[in-house]
């Protein structure tokens, strides 16, 4: 009796389990987009440029160009796993100029519940070494990326911030804040790849025929902040160096959050 | 006399005929096949040409842009200004190199040749790509001063470009990254190895006299661990003491930012020394004799000197006034005037 009990119980639980895997199934099939929207902002107001915004160390910038590489995504369900995005296609350069390049989207996503969404900021060493004729789109040193290309340090500048600042004693008070650096070709230099990680409770919802997008907001100023106070006077009005730039890219890790989602 | 007329005449008219045979052929350009063929001698090339193979077609186009000045931010300077081809491609009797607008540039223009040999270039091996190379010198503001995006649309608003283009890639479609690799299809071709050094190696009837002979074993001894196999460098970075401080120019430590390789060049091949000159990253040797004379006693002290140049607790690699004669009589030998002669590699 005890042992029919038991069999009962294991059948049942099987069933139960069979039934609410095709279920799931049912409703989480196939793939479908989702799109990443990067809110620049300065604090808690909308970025501008050409404006004054005032950094952690008191001092003043106005920027006139802001532009950074996304790659590498990575989307995280509820339950820890993950999706890793495929590379190709998927390097975006975020222009604060251009309203469109501020929404990424990526294409064929499985269906899915995403809480977690992993990227890099910049252009990973492979990419960073690939041969000429696969760098296409934001890559290409001729089109997209051209101002995001060192071609005497043959790499890409992953987080571009031109500025002046009344603290800049370089001509016409400019500041260039280039943080690049993906570690060196046959020496290990500084890298400067730094992996972005969001997540909250509200989930992405990933089904066909939809288009959930997640609203980032990209605190800016974030870069000025910590944990390294960035002043002008005394850190200097610019760098294009990587080993110079660790600091701000210590400083943007911490520059992204979410700060809500569209699953309408 | 009459008959030496009419030897004229038989010559103008042979002439003439043999024009208009190559003017039917122009829309070929010529019969000349290139294709690249690695010397025996050396060692195993480093360019990824299963991605962009030499084409003839390839190579023709890379040589018009190489001596295309329209590259340049006003049209006066082309790749091929500062990397003539009868000075083995490096910008003759220029300690720097002399660019746009007169400006100079802070480092002494390499020869371009056997590049698809190498995956580091320039004297800091900031660019790791051959591919990509063209793309510092265009944008460089004391050499040719143009965005690169810009060079592409120049080349792409050229119509006499189109043919090439098409030839070379199969369409008319002018990008960055195909005129990017028909300029390699070009400089990869300039290959030399063919000095009486390279014949002797070869089995290939040439002899070295017994002064070079004994200059190569000298040479074998003494500067052949950086100098090395028959491409003449080990493509990596060192310091050989020709300066004791490296401020104005700290070399690799350029590109990585390390202590440690500060005053650090890339080790440049020794071949065609006869039509390089002046020597070193900042051309401030005019001679192989200075060259010499540097290693023997001349060598300055810093903290990166490299090991090889302070062997057994003394500066330098000790030689006697013959041994460096010998040793200049060996560099002779890698002369290669076949190469800077070739009139395929000439601009047009
Ligand atoms: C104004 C003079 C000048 C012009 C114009 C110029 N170069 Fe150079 N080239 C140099 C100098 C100087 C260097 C060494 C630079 C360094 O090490 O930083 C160099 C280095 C190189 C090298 C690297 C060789 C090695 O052994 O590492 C190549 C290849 C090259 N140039 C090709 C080109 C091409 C292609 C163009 C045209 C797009 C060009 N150059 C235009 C001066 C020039
Ligand atoms: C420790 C490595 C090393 C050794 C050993 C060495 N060299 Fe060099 N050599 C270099 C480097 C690096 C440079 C370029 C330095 C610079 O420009 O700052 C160079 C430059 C030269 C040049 C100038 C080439 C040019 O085109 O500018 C000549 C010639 C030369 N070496 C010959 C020799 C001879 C001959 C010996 C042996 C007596 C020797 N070297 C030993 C590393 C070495
Ligand atoms: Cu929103």
């Amino acid at each position: 009796m005890k042992k029919i009990n038991s069999i009962l119980i294991a059948s049942l639980f099987i069933g139960s389990l069979f039934i609410s895997s095709c279920k799931k199934e049912d409703e989480l099939k196939g793939n479908g987009p989702l799109t990443l929207h990067f809110d620049n902002r300065a604090g808690s107001a909308d970025f501008a440029m050409n404006t004054n915004l005032t950094i952690a160390s008191g001092e003043t910038i106005n920027v006139t160009k802001l532009k950074y590489y996304v790659s590498n995504f990575v989307l995280v369900k509820a339950d820890g796993s993950e999706y890793k995005v495929p590379q190709n296609g998927n390097y975006f350069l975020i222009d604060e100029e251009t309203d469109s390049t501020q929404d990424v989207t990526l294409q064929n996503i499985p269906a899915g519940n995403y809480t977690g969404f992993k990227y890099i900021l910049g252009v990973d060493s492979l990419r960073s070494t690939l041969d000429v004729s696969q760098r296409t789109g934001a890559l290409d040193p001729a089109g997209a990326g051209s101002d995001m290309y060192w071609s005497w340090n043959s790499g890409y500048i992953f987080f571009r911030i031109d500025a002046t600042s009344p603290q800049s004693t370089e001509a016409g008070n400019q500041c260039f804040f280039h943080v690049g650096g993906y570690g060196g070709y046959s020496t290990p230099s500084t890298n400067n790849i730094r992996t972005i990680s969001l997540s909250g409770s509200e989930a992405a919802e990933v089904r066909i025929g939809r288009n959930p997008e997640v609203h980032i907001y990209v605190d800016i100023l974030q870069a000025f902040t910590s944990p390294n106070a960035y002043s002008i006077a005394t850190d200097g009005a610019s760098f294009h160096m990587p080993a110079s730039a660790v600091k701000m890219a210590d400083n943007y890790i911490d520059m992204f959050n979410i700060n809500h989602i569209h699953n309408d | 006399m009459a008959y030496f007329l009419n030897m004229k005449k038989a010559v103008f008219v042979f002439g003439f005929a043999l024009l208009l045979i190559a003017s039917c052929n122009k829309e070929k350009d010529s019969k000349e096949e290139f294709v690249f063929t690695a010397p025996a001698n050396l060692p195993a090339t480093k360019y990824n040409f299963s991605n962009n193979p030499v084409t003839t077609a390839g190579f023709i186009l890379g040589r018009k842009l190489f001596y295309d000045a329209t590259l340049s931010r006003d049209s006066s300077t082309s790749c091929g200004s500062c990397h003539t081809s009868f000075s083995s491609f490096t910008h003759h009797g220029h300690a720097v190199s002399h660019g746009i607008d007169n400006k100079l540039g802070i480092r002494n223009a390499p020869p371009v040749m056997n590049m698809a040999w190498s995956d580091e270039f320039m004297w800091d091996g900031g660019i790791n790509q051959l591919d990509l190379l063209p793309i510092a010198p265009i944008e460089n503001p004391v050499e040719m001063d143009l965005e690169f995006a810009d060079a592409v649309n120049r080349i792409k608003n050229t119509a006499a470009y189109k043919p090439y283009f098409k030839a070379a890639f199969g369409s008319e479609e002018i990008t960055g990254p195909k005129l990017l690799q028909a300029m390699s299809q070009f400089m990869n071709m300039l290959i030399s190895a063919n000095s009486k050094y390279d014949k002797w190696k070869r089995n290939e009837g040439a002899t070295l006299t017994a002064h070079e002979t004994d200059g190569y074993n000298l040479f074998q001894q003494k500067c052949s661990s950086c100098h090395s196999t028959d491409l003449f460098t080990d493509n990596k970075f060192h310091n050989n003491g020709i300066k004791d401080n490296f401020n104005s120019d700290s070399g690799r430590a350029h590109i990585t930012q390390l202590p440690q390789d500060v005053g650090k060049f890339k080790t440049p091949t020794l071949r065609n020394l006869e039509y390089t000159k002046p020597f070193m990253h900042d051309g401030s040797f005019q001679t192989l004799e200075e060259v010499l004379a540097h290693y023997n006693n001349g060598v300055k002290t810093s903290a990166t000197l490299d090991v090889a140049l302070k062997q057994n607790s003394t500066v330098g690699i000790p030689l006697t006034p013959t041994e460096q004669q010998k040793i200049i009589l060996f560099l002779k030998t890698l002369n290669d005037e076949d190469f800077i002669r070739d009139t395929r590699f000439a601009e047009q």
